[in-house]
């Protein structure tokens, strides 16, 4: 529904975001077309992975089933669902994600250490759309 | 310092969940806020709405359509969409057509008709919209901000989720005292802790309800105002509409991520304090002249951080203002008088209006029980979607 925001696979997978090549600045969700740096001119943007790793900036979770377009099977009863904002220290910027499936706020903590793991946002008959999670490092799924 | 504008009058309908059209919230609030600025609706030059959208229509409506139910008159119409900050952007709108005598006198009408649960995005695929992306690709809602912000502060200022409590605690008792609120009952710290976890660490009783509601104000010129035997009128003195300052590095609603402060380092300000401070800088004032503020409370947690955004107390004091009872009524200085979005809900296009009628009353002597006493400057605070926010200075 959204094409290049992430990118690779297990250990390689990525976020992707874009970076303008004239002051350098960070965009995710990828800005295309025009860089906002107020001061710059505007350059190419060109795609760039993000930081695997970061430290959780705040977190909290959804104990209510979110309303559409968020896509849910209503025959099952809703199981809460973390999330995490994380701040990537080298591209300066906090990026909101779902945790990884299992991944309780009970087992969160501003300032842990974080990674973005791939992930399925849900699926279908035809379909299995794909996302991106974080989950605390250290844990395997 | 700008020009001031008077508030004639101002006029609400109650806030609930009645189940009607907007525009009979709208012009009920219209036609008492007429009342009370003791005019008549073909008296007035210049209409403004706050927009909300109509339903089964694909567009956003409000100021023909007000005008309409009141009775076509000819008057210059005007429509604004600034999310939870239409109210502000409406009343600013008016302002500049006083100030710059296009109009004498202004009706600003804000009305909505909440749908129950949740806020979510209109209907379709639409990925360029960044409010459909965060509900589709996270299926965050709202309160799943409130809830980061909340667990944040806790992490940064040792703030409790009894410390959030106890802010519901105070708007519920001022709420109690206001006929217009949605909810006019006291809640204790126990009924906080033990409603249902929305979104960790905040519970139902720590967020705001949707709601119907209404507000109205009449504006005009200080000419207009003497002429019409006003002669010491509330006053608007200040307007804040201001947008954030590139990075923004607090994650806001809706977006899903913050500008990356790797090529320019954020700005001294966050975009809330910046929203305040331009007010004041207006007004010539500072938050030691206060007299009151209301705030927009969408969590318990939020009112906190408005604490402090405006100036009442600093970075992470917040909690010790709201334990000393400087916010309560008949503190140093009470915040949300009319009982909050906690007692009242949102209606989205009304809630800045409704601020701003709440001032009014206040600053004039007559907001009854929950009077403040000898109020003479008040100031609201909002923020709402992509980057709007507003505060309103009103003195008497």
């Amino acid at each position: 529904m959204v094409a290049g925001w992430f990118t690779g696979e297990g250990d390689d997978f990525r976020l992707l975001g874009t970076r303008c090549s004239a002051c350098a600045s960070v965009f995710f969700p990828r800005e295309d077309h025009h860089c906002r740096n107020p001061d710059c001119g505007g350059g190419e943007l060109a795609p760039v992975p993000l930081s695997r790793r970061g430290r959780v900036w705040s977190f909290t979770d959804s104990r209510y089933r979110p309303p559409s377009p968020y896509v849910t099977d209503p025959e099952l009863s809703w199981e809460p669902c973390a999330f995490i904002a994380v701040e990537l220290e080298p591209e300066r910027m906090v990026v909101l994600g779902q945790a990884a499936p299992g991944i309780t706020v009970a087992e969160l903590a501003v300032g842990l250490e974080v990674e973005v793991v791939p992930g399925v946002l849900h699926e279908d008959a035809e379909t299995t759309w794909t996302t991106w999670h974080w989950r605390p490092t250290g844990v395997t799924a | 310092m700008t020009e001031e504008v008077a508030v004639l009058g101002a006029g609400m309908h109650p806030w609930g969940k009645w189940g009607r059209n907007f525009t009979e919230y709208g012009v009920a609030a219209a036609r008492a806020a007429l009342i009370d600025a003791g005019l008549e609706w073909r008296d007035i030059g210049a209409i403004i709405g706050a927009d909300t959208v109509r339903g089964g229509y694909p567009g956003y409506v409000a100021g023909a359509t007000f005008a309409k139910a009141l009775g076509w008159q000819g008057a210059r119409v005007t429509s604004v969409y600034a999310a939870c900050a239409s109210g502000a952007q409406a009343i600013e709108a008016a302002r500049a057509q006083i100030l710059a005598g296009l109009a004498d006198v202004v009706l600003v009408v804000g009305a909505d008709a909440a749908p129950k649960g949740f806020f979510r995005p209109a209907g379709g695929d639409r990925p360029d919209d960044p409010d459909w992306l965060r509900f589709r690709i996270l299926g965050a809602t709202n309160p799943v901000y409130f809830g980061l912000y909340a667990r944040r502060r806790m992490a940064l200022h040792g703030d409790t989720p009894d410390d959030f409590a106890q802010v519901k605690v105070k708007n519920s008792a001022m709420g109690a005292l206001n006929p217009f609120a949605r909810y006019r009952g006291r809640v204790t710290a126990e009924e906080v802790a033990g409603s249902a976890v929305v979104a960790d660490p905040l519970r139902l009783l720590d967020i705001c309800a949707t709601s119907d509601g209404g507000a109205a104000v009449v504006l005009s010129s200080m000419e207009f105002a003497r002429g019409h035997g006003q002669a010491e009128p509330v006053r608007i003195r200040a307007v804040s509409t201001v947008t954030p300052r590139y990075p923004n590095t607090v994650l806001d609603l809706p977006e899903i991520a913050t500008d990356s402060a790797v090529a320019v380092d954020p700005p001294e300000e966050t975009f809330r304090r910046s929203i305040t401070r331009t007010a004041y800088e207006e007004a010539g004032i500072g938050p030691e002249d206060l007299s009151l503020a209301e705030v927009y409370d969408l969590s318990t947690a939020l009112e906190l951080q408005w604490y402090e955004d405006l100036g009442l107390c600093g970075e992470g004091e917040g909690v010790k203002l709201l334990r000393d009872g400087a916010t309560a009524l008949g503190g140093r200085i009470p915040v949300n008088v009319s009982g909050g979005l906690a007692s009242f809900g949102e209606a989205v296009p009304a809630q800045a209006i409704a601020q701003v009628c709440e001032l009014s009353w206040q600053l004039r002597g007559e907001a009854g029980d929950r009077q403040v006493v000898g109020a003479r400057v008040g100031i609201t605070a909002n923020q709402g979607l992509f980057g709007h926010g507003s505060a309103v200075i009103a003195v008497r």
